[in-house]
């Protein structure tokens, strides 16, 4: 007996149905059925998984999808979404995955918060007309000039990346997210100057010529780790944790470790890759400063090195600490991360807003007078191009997007990453739907929202009489909560609209 | 001249090349009133097998066999496009066995019809989801 009636209902109209079997040769999950007697399309709710493929493919748009609108008897206490969980573990005996970010209903600090603009006293700026500057520079900052005998300034300068806009796609593996994708990432950053992560999966050969615009990741599992590797990029990241499940560490299933993805990784084909929880050299923050200054070592001293955390109740502490690690950048990842697999109740309810860690690191830091000795990366749910603004005013030098970038390729959110079969090419390694994303389209369309969002950036900072995104930085003047408690505001460091 | 290019690493075989093909045919507006209910004959066609496809149209050869063939003159080239006269068909399907890519077929009429490039804007080539097809002055572009 199945407890659990379908989510979502398969709606298609007959009149508009040409029974082309596009919906049917399209669905991995094959909801879609043709009975050939009676020459009409049949689907089958319960294998649905809202992915929209077919909808977005159907020629004469015959198809959508509802809610299926089956109710239990109402209880403000027990939803249906809970009671089914509850039918579906008892009857797995397993603990719930779930993929993509928190979906639940947590307060969105970001649109809690309004911009600024001038009016008479200040002039704005139209950035079609003038001169707007997007670019940034990560990495420690020297806080003291030097010159030589001569009086010459003495470039003391350690290794940063440049970003013609404050913006990096987010570590996504190869392995959770299918070769095109991580193509189509790279391609995207080279020809827009600014960079993409490898996530912990290491980095295909074909890639290394990205080099530039590439942030390797080493991450507990160490997979696909090596000199070359390291060497390969422009900077390295240490993944201590995620957003979508801090405090615990990943598993990719055996079924996904093939091929090529076995030799990037370095492990045999078939075996299931277990990142741990913990880096098992790292306990304290004196450790973490040898794993630091391990991989400076091997890359010459000529790469900066970012920590990666995810947001959690002591993240200021924690990132003060990592400040004096030696680190050059501190990338914290909010409650809201993307994942391609994770245990619900880690996602759900796990972590703090991005929006708070990093008001009060940005704080803390600045307090302790070691704000200059690393950057600042945030993730975890950057939506738009007004998040970004938004952030960077909160103290961010940067922020990484992983969902709009994933978005951007053709992803509905449907959130079965974990089930590997994506319809979209992106979160799968099934040849058939690997090639359904061709890399020649999709770095295009992230190109395009790219540029979209640099735009409307420059509009935003001229509207408020900024012409580069370094004044914006830490410029929480420009920023008013809405519907914010005093707490709230005093961790935003921000004013109530009005004040 | 520009010709429509297949390449089987991004074709899905998802034969949404074929409906828009059918539909171009019609002079309707909207496909469901143009196609429902109908078998349609397009002018590509996917062909697949162990997990490849891609789709055959006609390649507009330089020195087409179907020309050659064709015993009442109704096949002709203009600019490099390879054209049938309906009313001077009759028929006889020469055409169809002489081609060596299978790109010539009956229509409903009885006359052969042929892929003749949608006048130069390839319904096929604009639906394809995935830029499998192309429509190109070279093969080296797809």
């Amino acid at each position: 007996m199945n407890f659990i009636y379908p989510d979502y209902e398969i709606v298609r109209n007959p009149n508009k149905c040409i029974t082309c079997r596009v919906c049917e040769r399209q669905c991995a999950n094959e909801a879609h059925e043709f009975l050939q007697e009676e020459n009409t399309m049949t689907a089958d709710d319960a294998k649905c998984v809202n992915c929209h493929r077919c909808v977005a493919l159907c020629p004469t748009r015959a198809l959508k999808i509802t809610e299926s609108g089956n109710t239990y008897k109402q209880n403000a206490n027990w939803s249906g979404k809970t009671i089914n969980e509850i039918y579906r573990q008892a009857g797995s005996g397993g603990v719930l995955l779930s993929s993509m970010g928190n979906p639940e209903n947590y307060p969105v600090y970001f649109d809690k918060i309004l911009l600024n603009a001038s009016q008479v006293t200040n002039p704005s700026i139209d950035p079609l007309r003038e001169p707007m500057e997007t670019k940034v520079h990560l990495g420690a900052r020297p806080t003291n000039i030097e010159r030589d005998q001569n009086g010459h300034i003495v470039n003391n300068l350690p290794p940063r990346i440049s970003l013609s806009m404050p913006v990096m796609f987010s570590a996504m593996s190869y392995g959770s997210i299918s070769y095109n994708a991580h193509e189509s990432m790279a391609r995207a950053s080279a020809e827009l100057g600014i960079m993409y992560n490898t996530g912990e999966g290491g980095l295909h050969k074909n890639l290394y010529k990205y080099g530039e615009n590439t942030v390797v990741q080493v991450a507990s599992g160490r997979f696909g780790v090596h000199p070359e590797y390291l060497n390969s990029g422009s900077a390295i990241e240490i993944k201590m944790g995620q957003g979508a499940k801090p405090g615990i560490g990943g598993h990719l299933p055996g079924a996904k470790i093939v091929g090529d993805i076995s030799r990037t990784r370095m492990i045999p084909e078939g075996t299931d890759a277990i990142s741990p929880a913990p880096h098992h050299d790292i306990y304290s923050i004196e450790d973490l400063r040898q794993l630091v200054f391990s991989l400076k070592e091997a890359t010459d001293y000529t790469k900066p090195v970012i920590v990666k955390i995810a947001a959690v109740h002591n993240v200021a502490a924690i990132a003060s600490g990592i400040a004096r690690s030696g680190a050059d950048i501190i990338a914290i990842d909010g409650f809201r991360g993307g994942t391609g697999a994770a245990p619900t109740r880690m996602r759900d309810h796990v972590g703090i807003p991005i929006e708070l860690a990093l008001a009060c690191v940005d704080q803390r830091l600045r307090d302790e007078g070691i704000r200059d000795n690393v950057s600042l990366i945030v993730g975890g749910s950057i939506r738009s191009s007004a998040d970004i603004v938004k952030a960077v005013a909160l103290g961010a030098d940067c922020c990484y997007i992983g969902s709009a970038v994933l978005l951007a390729f053709g992803c509905h959110l449907c959130r079965s990453c974990h089930g590997g079969k994506c319809n979209w090419g992106i979160a799968t390694q099934v040849p058939h739907l690997v090639k359904r994303l061709n890399p020649e389209i999709a770095h295009k369309r992230l190109i395009n929202l790219m540029n979209a969002w640099k735009h409307e950036i420059k509009e935003m900072m001229g509207g408020m009489g900024i012409n580069s995104i370094e004044s914006l930085k830490g410029n929480r003047l420009m920023l008013r909560g809405v519907g914010l408690n005093s707490n709230e505001l005093e961790i935003l460091g921000i004013k109530h609209a009005g004040e | 001249m520009k010709r429509i290019y297949v390449n089987e690493d991004w074709c899905l075989g998802c034969r949404l090349c074929e409906y828009y093909c059918a539909f171009a045919a019609t002079d309707q507006k909207d496909m469901a009133r143009a196609l429902k209910g109908r078998k349609i004959i397009p002018n590509i066609n996917i062909e697949e097998k162990d997990g490849i496809s891609f789709a055959v149209n006609c390649r507009h050869c330089e020195e087409p066999l179907c020309k050659k063939a064709c015993i009442t003159g109704a096949i002709s080239i203009a600019d490099g496009v390879i054209t049938i006269e309906k009313e001077k068909c009759v028929s006889c399907y020469t055409c169809i066995l002489s081609c060596p890519y299978g790109a010539v077929s009956p229509s409903e009429s009885g006359a052969v019809q042929k892929c003749e490039l949608c006048e130069n804007s390839p319904a096929c080539v604009n639906g394809c989801p995935n830029g499998a097809i192309i429509f190109s002055e070279k093969e080296a572009a797809v």
